[in-house]
């Protein structure tokens, strides 16, 4: 049975914000399918129904520190690597349509 | 005259520190190297000559001291370098100059080691043999014909032709410990929050690891201890200090040790030259005073699907920074288009198709209606293997299998086959899963080409890792790299 569609495929793409073109979409469903088909085997593990996930190697509880300020980088450093930069700021593409 | 780039790294400080050579000369001497031979091997995306000869001059000042003062390396370019590029092998990135050092580049800043230049991967760390960077593959050098591993294969490939004798990996399923043993090297993946990650460009961050490349045990142990401990910069950061692991390597000494050979990672599925230098390795241990047992892991053969649900869902969520407003490439920002627009071209045109299929599975074992079938099982099959491991360190010490199925196979064999590319982590992707440390020891050759042994242990252990490396090191020489091209 297939697993994933080319529709299914063009959603997630959206989602994940990746203007893929036609020929990626379709190569992608086949490729993801086979590689689903192999990852779903993790679900006749039986003997996992009744045990924790473990999200983290090694426990993780919050790390505080003393609510010390710091320097932050310079904000000229930090905007050089911006692809677009005005008035000291991250310059952004339009972000509301005109009629908003 | 000696060779410079042909010493092991503890012999080059100690050359240094005596004023034997100076450190400009041993960074010239790698320099130099690296121009004769990257063209053919491609271990570097940049060379930074002139940061390399500042850094080697301070040392020759005297101004940075220690056990590594002096020593190049060459540094995978997943780790943030101020001021020097840094793609983590992906168009997305390129021509960006980090603002900022990670931690691990610091402490070898003020260790005196001289970062010779950042080495190619695959891109963000996705991927077994360096094919997948944007910028070309890397060549083996035991056969430029061959993949040098993944996705550190710049690394370990600029240790195996001498163009370094030290190199960083990061390692999230294999991408240090897979490149150096089909490169005969030796690579050690630390224990999870051992080295920080602080500056480390983020793929997997539940499982992401630095750690050492080198030619000898020994030289692995003093870059580990170099850039090991806590760092507040890192909340998931071991607050406690690096095992001793250049003293462990010094020892040498399995006398007593109980050595356990995990079933479910033999036999099937590994080549027959693969297993027989296993297998003597395994002997030669116990020939070394080791008692050696066979231990069974049933939940392993779990951990390639497991693992192939965690580490593209939380890649999906950490390759949302690349939104083309903060750094990098922006495509199509034509004055008409809209945010989301942009954003939607400038990832399809920087990332590259290994990436997107990493990102599409991971947003698709996130998505609701899958999450408890995919993300959650894996979560949960991940506990048990865990378990797995802290039922077997009852019964051994350490665990041993071979790091690889195979040897180094041909470029472009395995380019079109995710899967086949994916079941080249086969054994190293459960120490990851379990945060434990591990490290691969060449065993010897099959067909001329290297293999490797892995050796596992529990958290933070990383020092029966050097006592296990270094005593098959002393007892079976490791074979030197024959760079035949260089004169044929």
């Amino acid at each position: 049975m297939s697993q994933i569609t080319r529709d299914e495929v063009a959603h997630l793409a959206r989602l994940a914000r990746l203007a893929l073109a036609d020929d990626e979409l379709d190569g992608l469903a086949q490729q993801l399918d086979v590689i689903l088909d192999a990852v779903a085997a993790i679900g006749q593990v039986t003997d996992a129904a009744d045990v924790p996930p473990t999200t983290h190697a090694v426990p993780v509880e919050n790390v505080t520190r003393p609510d010390v300020v710091t320097p932050s980088l310079p904000r000229d450093v930090v905007l050089a690597g911006a692809p677009e930069a005005e008035q000291d700021r991250f310059r952004v593409p339009r972000i509301l349509d005109e009629e908003a | 005259m000696t060779d410079l780039t042909r010493l092991t790294a503890a012999e080059t400080a100690a050359a240094v520190a005596s004023r034997e050579v100076s450190a400009v000369e041993v960074a010239q001497a790698h320099l130099d190297r690296i121009a004769a031979v990257d063209d053919r091997v491609h271990a570097f995306l940049h060379v930074d000559a002139e940061g390399a000869l500042a850094q080697a001059a301070r040392v020759d000042a005297g101004e940075l001291t220690g056990p590594l003062a002096g020593v190049p390396l060459a540094l995978k370019d997943v780790l943030c370098t101020e001021g020097v590029p840094t793609t983590a092998g992906s168009r997305i990135l390129e021509g960006w100059r980090p603002p900022y050092d990670a931690t691990v580049t610091a402490r070898l800043r003020a260790a005196g080691v001289v970062v010779l230049g950042k080495t190619n991967m695959d891109e963000f760390a996705m991927g077994s043999s360096t094919e997948h960077s944007a910028y070309g593959p890397t060549h083996n050098p035991w056969d430029l014909d061959r993949i040098p591993g993944g996705s550190g294969g710049g690394s370990a490939a600029a240790v195996a032709a001498y163009e370094a004798p030290l190199a960083i990996g990061t390692d999230t399923g294999g991408s240090i410990r897979q490149p150096s043993a089909v490169t005969g090297t030796v690579g050690v993946k630390p224990t999870y929050g051992g080295v920080s990650r602080y500056g480390l460009i983020a793929f997997s961050s539940s499982l992401d690891q630095a750690g050492p490349v080198a030619r000898t045990v020994l030289d692995a142990a003093l870059l580990h201890e170099a850039i090991g401990g806590h760092d507040p910069r890192d909340s998931t950061s071991i607050a406690a200090p690096v095992p001793p692991v250049v003293e462990a390597a010094r020892q040498a000494d399995v006398r007593g040790l109980r050595v356990g050979v995990v079933r479910e990672l033999t036999g099937d599925g590994y080549e027959p030259g693969v297993q027989a230098r296993f297998d003597e390795a395994v002997q030669a241990l116990v020939e070394l005073g080791a008692t050696v047992t066979a231990v069974s892991c049933p939940h392993f053969v779990h951990a390639l699907p497991a693992y192939y649900l965690i580490a593209p869902s939380e890649a999906s969520s950490n390759l949302a920074r690349f939104d083309a407003v903060r750094y990098g490439l922006r495509v199509g920002d034509d004055g008409e288009r809209g945010l989301e627009e942009v954003m939607a071209l400038t990832r399809a045109q920087g990332f590259g198709p290994e990436v997107k299929r990493r990102i599409v599975l991971g947003t698709y074992a996130l998505s609701s209606g899958y999450y408890d079938a995919y993300y959650g099982q894996a979560q949960k099959v991940r506990t048990l293997i865990t378990r797995d491991f802290t039922a077997a360190f009852a019964e051994a010490d350490v665990l041993v299998s071979p790091t690889t199925p195979g040897v180094a196979f041909p470029l472009g064999a395995k380019l079109s086959d995710p899967l086949a590319m994916y079941r080249q982590d086969l054994a190293t992707i459960p120490s990851n899963l379990y945060g434990g440390p591990a490290m691969s020891v060449p065993a010897g050759l099959s067909d001329g080409l290297p293999v490797g042994l892995q050796v596992m242990a529990p958290v933070q252990r990383d020092d029966l890792l050097y006592r296990v490396g270094a005593a098959l090191e002393a007892a079976r020489p490791f074979a030197p790299t024959p760079l035949q091209w260089e004169t044929a």
